[in-house]
């Protein structure tokens, strides 16, 4: 026993070192290998901190080991001499770690200032709010909104301004390399007081697909508050724009069929989808949906079939969720009533709404100039035909849903 | 000094059996509270390994038909449906498992049990200075206690919000889904609070007007020192807490919005109150952890402690500085970058008394005659294991590095390993050490080193492992990683830590086979089996209501191992000087 005890011990040591490196490369979501200058900044002072604790890990535990197996007792050994101190080796012992943790507070110090610096000339601004359990992206300057995906243009500045609609949430997108606290607004009788809203300055320099989700601890389906970054180069995001503020029309009879029932249902109650008369604010914009990554905040894969389970069972898939089922009701709405066949239509309909492949592309999308205002950017084509889809829409949803 | 010997006659006399009632239940007398709050505590650390049993479970094996939760049947539908955790109920297990861990197990184990069982024994004081205050303090925490555990079977479920219960999450039940469990959470906590005031009142009196003759603060055995440092920690640092509490009770039940955003309240300013309290808390479970080690490493190596006015200043020095860094919980809630600098640095400078600490043990063994019992074991690993979680501490503490390691597993193993590496392996050593003073019997030594060695092995697998998954991006507190695919690599990990911390679980059974045996046919302990020099062993094991026959008269420091003045390798502290007229030792308060 007396022997195994150094043996663990020795053991431990080197094994940090061989786990914390071990780590570095099989897993998509590392700090170690960052995309962002404010990713960059965090890895290099982790390496400094690193080395030096692992360094003082392995003089503390060599010591430790030595002395449990130097100095354990052994029949006949004379009484250790009674030592009460030193003032010397407290000295030494006192300044030895003040001047190591020196080593580590200066650069700690200058990364502080350097991550938390103010938006840059020309930095694209994104609002990410958090929602029990799902992201809002807004685009103040293009006027554009979507959820749970965004895009972000890959060598521009890029300033996330992160609020709340109900609870802490935190926004993290490890390989972009920000974290910070997404924190509610806070109302007063003056109007909405912005003292806490929390912002992230970044800018990426490799395009790619970037995960993230929510890192506070924000309710029952906290586990389910997935998102995805999308870097792309300027072209591309630019080509995203448009997209977004071009009405889709569904190609299919099926979809056109989900598009009427998706009218006329109570959908529109909490949902947004440009170029309709559906303008809920309280659920996600599901403009372009057919491009998502995923359902419900990475509940599942974005196929019609899925879709169509969502659609009906939503508080049954997602516990917590606020969107009402077709038979269970949720978030103080009743349940929707709406039948699978009605649930396949309206899925066909939100995969319809996807991005047209490149050259492709529909004609007159580039006419909306990026200085019009949101409500009307989109109404550029087809006025009459979605002012006739409002009226009918709203007099079947009176029919329908005399409880709304 | 009046009440001293007053008290003290009185112990001299014969005087007639107390009844069961007044002698087990509501007693006054320290060592019986001591023992009441040491079985209340191992209880709930029991309910707390449970729960964290329940998570480990379902992060090992998320949402698995084949693997349904084993006794999930026992649960109702609204927390375990056919052997798979609902998300409400994983949410519950994670806030209570924390809850109940720190507050009514590791706080009251360190404090409740060894602040009421040592302090007046260490100071060669007859009980504590307000013995039915003493009383009250028991019979408070147990109704908190019990109004805790009620929360699991209202409707609703119990609290979800975490333990550290931010708003808006906690103030509004519409974002909780959680009622009444919420409101039992935060009425619980309260009445706890005066618990522990009341038990802090009575330890900082006792330590500053009971010492025996001779005591002076710089012979005072380092666990009261710590004891006592804790217990003014306490004094300031609930009270903060209490009256939060209260306010967000308010938010909860009679529409104030204090911490609710929508009509003007803050939500961060609960996080600076709960850290507020909740940093100079951390120190509460880690100084008198650090006590006892310092008794145990100075009995088990034969040697005086290293530096025994550095260890003083250092426990000073920590809980002073504790109270400068409660903003290194909020670096990620948005600071001004002054601020959270001015965090930063002291956070790291409190490394410098922690470091101190550590190589007064080191030294302390360095040379020494070591002998590891059990106890002893317990204490060199609360060494390596503090060391640990400290070392991941100074990553948490760089504040740019902590913007990718907040709420991460990471952070859950920096925790585990200070309060469980360090707390709770402190505790083990000193429940192993005062066992036989606290029942007259000595544990069984095989099974303790058993309990031991398991322990350490399956603590490392479990928690070690921790740090790598927050290092790949694994987020606290999910209640089923599987949801993100990114995190389904590390599945096979996950499974691995479950496996081991369910062994870590059923391992403490060694202990608790261990604890209750020894009670009936545990060797019968002498007075001195450690052969330890301060107070507590010139009394008999059990002492006697009154502790001591006759005052002791302290004559030098508790740490007089080896000391050439003596043929044996130790010297109490009340033993009279060989040769020479006796020094007449100074009336303890004048000092």
């Amino acid at each position: 026993m007396r022997q195994g005890f150094p043996r663990i011990t020795r053991w431990l040591a080197p094994g940090v070192v061989l786990l914390l490196t071990a780590c570095a490369g099989e897993h998509p979501q590392t700090v170690l290998r960052p995309i962002t200058d404010y990713g960059r900044i965090q890895s290099d002072l982790w390496a400094t901190v690193t080395w030096w604790t692992v360094g003082i890990m392995l003089v503390v535990f060599g010591a430790l080991t030595y002395i449990l197996v130097r100095y354990r007792a052994r029949p006949g050994d004379p009484p250790p001499k009674p030592i009460y101190g030193s003032t010397r080796l407290e000295i030494a012992w006192t300044i030895g770690p003040a001047l190591i943790i020196l080593f580590i507070a200066i650069p700690t110090i200058r990364a502080i200032f350097e991550t938390q610096a103010e938006d840059p000339e020309g930095a694209l601004v994104i609002q990410a709010i958090g929602h029990q359990w799902w992201w809002e992206f807004r685009y103040p300057e293009l006027g554009v909104t979507t959820a749970n995906q965004f895009y972000m243009p890959e060598g521009r500045p890029v300033s996330l301004h992160l609020s709340s609609a109900d609870v802490i949430h935190s926004f993290w997108v490890p390989r972009l390399g920000g974290k910070k606290d997404v924190n509610p607004v806070v109302r007063t009788p003056e109007g909405v007081r912005p003292l806490h809203l929390n912002r992230i300055v970044l800018q990426a320099d490799s395009t790619g697909d970037y995960k993230g989700q929510c890192a506070e601890y924000c309710g029952t389906a906290h586990a389910i508050m997935y998102m995805l970054a999308r870097v792309v180069d300027e072209a591309e995001f630019q080509r995203w724009i448009e997209d977004i503020r071009t009405p889709m029309e569904p190609a299919g009879d099926l979809a056109a069929q989900g598009r009427e029932i998706f009218q006329r249902s109570t959908c529109i109650a909490c949902h947004t989808i440009e170029g309709t008369s559906a303008r809920g604010q309280l659920g996600p914009n599901l403009t372009l949906f057919g491009d998502r990554f995923s359902i419900a905040a990475g509940l599942m894969a974005n196929n019609e079939e899925n879709l169509t389970e969502w659609i009906l069972h939503a508080p049954e898939l997602k516990k917590g969720a606020l969107m009402p089922g077709a038979r269970v009701g949720g978030g103080g709405m009743p349940p929707t009533g709406l039948s699978r066949e009605d649930a396949r239509a309206i899925a066909a309909y939100l995969s319809d709404l996807r991005r047209p492949l490149l050259g492709a592309r529909p004609a007159g999308s580039a006419a909306a100039p990026p200085s019009t205002a949101p409500d009307t950017m989109v109404g550029t084509t087809d006025t009459t035909g979605i002012a006739a889809d409002t009226a009918s829409a709203a007099a079947d949803t009176a029919r329908q849903q005399p409880q709304l | 000094m009046a009440t001293t010997s007053a008290h003290a006659t009185a112990a001299a006399e014969p005087h007639h059996e107390p009844s069961f009632v007044r002698k087990y239940i509501f007693s006054t007398d320290h060592k019986v509270i001591g023992i009441q709050f040491l079985f209340m505590s191992l209880f709930f650390l029991l309910i707390g390994g449970l729960l964290a049993g329940v998570i480990r479970w379902q992060l090992g094996w998320p949402t698995n038909p084949d693997m349904p939760l084993p006794g999930g049947g026992l649960l109702p539908e609204t927390m375990v449906n056919q052997g798979i955790v609902l998300p409400e109920f994983y949410n519950s297990a994670v806030t209570m498992h924390g809850t109940i861990m720190i507050f009514f197990a590791i706080m009251p184990l360190l404090v409740g049990v060894y602040a009421n069982y040592l302090i007046p024994l260490q100071i060669g004081a007859p009980d504590m200075a307000f013995p039915k205050l003493n009383m009250a303090s028991f019979w408070t925490a147990a109704p908190a206690g019990v109004i805790m555990l009620a929360g699991f079977f209202v409707a609703g479920g119990h609290s979800g919000a975490g333990w550290t219960q931010y708003p808006p999450l906690s103030a509004n039940p519409e974002f909780s889904g959680v009622y009444m469990g919420q409101q039992l959470w935060l009425i619980s906590m309260i009445v706890l609070g005066f618990s522990s005031l009341m038990g802090a009142v009575n330890y900082v009196t006792t330590v500053i007007n009971m010492r025996a003759p001779g005591m002076t603060w710089f012979r005072l055995p380092l666990a009261t020192w710590a004891l006592f440092v804790t217990a003014v920690l306490i004094l300031l640092a609930v009270p903060v807490l209490t009256g939060a509490l209260i306010l967000l009770l308010f938010d909860q039940t009679i529409g104030t919005t204090f911490f609710s955003p929508e009509y003007g309240g803050e939500p961060l300013l609960w996080q600076h109150l709960f850290w507020f309290f909740g940093h100079p808390e951390v120190y509460i479970l880690i100084l008198p952890a650090m006590g006892f080690v310092s008794e145990i490493i100075a009995a088990g190596s034969r040697k005086p402690i290293f530096g025994y006015h550095a260890m003083v200043l250092a426990i000073i020095a920590i809980a002073f500085l504790g109270w400068g860094v409660w903003g290194h919980h909020m670096f990620q809630s948005g600071m001004n970058p002054t601020l959270g600098m001015g965090f930063m640095a002291t956070t790291m400078v409190i490394a410098v008394p922690s470091a101190i600490k550590v190589f007064n043990w080191l030294a302390t063994m360095w040379r020494g005659d070591l002998h590891f019992h059990t106890p002893m074991l317990h204490a060199v690993a609360f060494v390596g294991m503090f060391v640990i979680g400290g070392l991941s501490g100074v990553f948490v503490a760089s504040t740019p590095v902590d913007i990718f390691l907040h709420d991460t597993y990471f952070v859950v193993a920096h925790i585990h390993y200070v309060l469980f590496g360090g707390s709770l392996f402190a505790l083990y050593a000193a429940i192993t050490f005062w066992y036989p003073k606290m029942f007259g019997r000595m544990m069984n030594p095989l099974l303790g080193k058993l309990h031991f060695w398991l322990t350490v092995l399956f603590f490392n697998l479990t928690f070690f492992p921790m740090h790598n998954l927050g290092i790949a991006g694994m987020m606290r507190r999910i209640y089923d990683p599987n949801q993100y695919e990114f995190l389904r690599p590390m599945q096979e990990l996950n499974t691995m830590i479950s496996i081991a911390a369910l062994l870590l679980i059923g391992t403490q059974l060694i202990f608790a086979f261990n604890f209750f045996w020894s009670l009936f046919r545990g060797e019968p302990a002498p007075a001195n089996p450690w052969r330890a020099n301060s107070l507590e062993w010139a009394a008999p094991s059990p002492p006697p209501h009154g502790n001591f026959a006759r005052t002791p008269v302290v004559y030098r420091g508790p740490y007089e191992y080896s000391s050439p003045l003596s043929v044996e390798d130790y010297l109490p502290q009340d033993d009279p000087p060989a040769e020479g007229p006796e020094p007449v030792p100074a009336p303890a308060t004048s000092h």
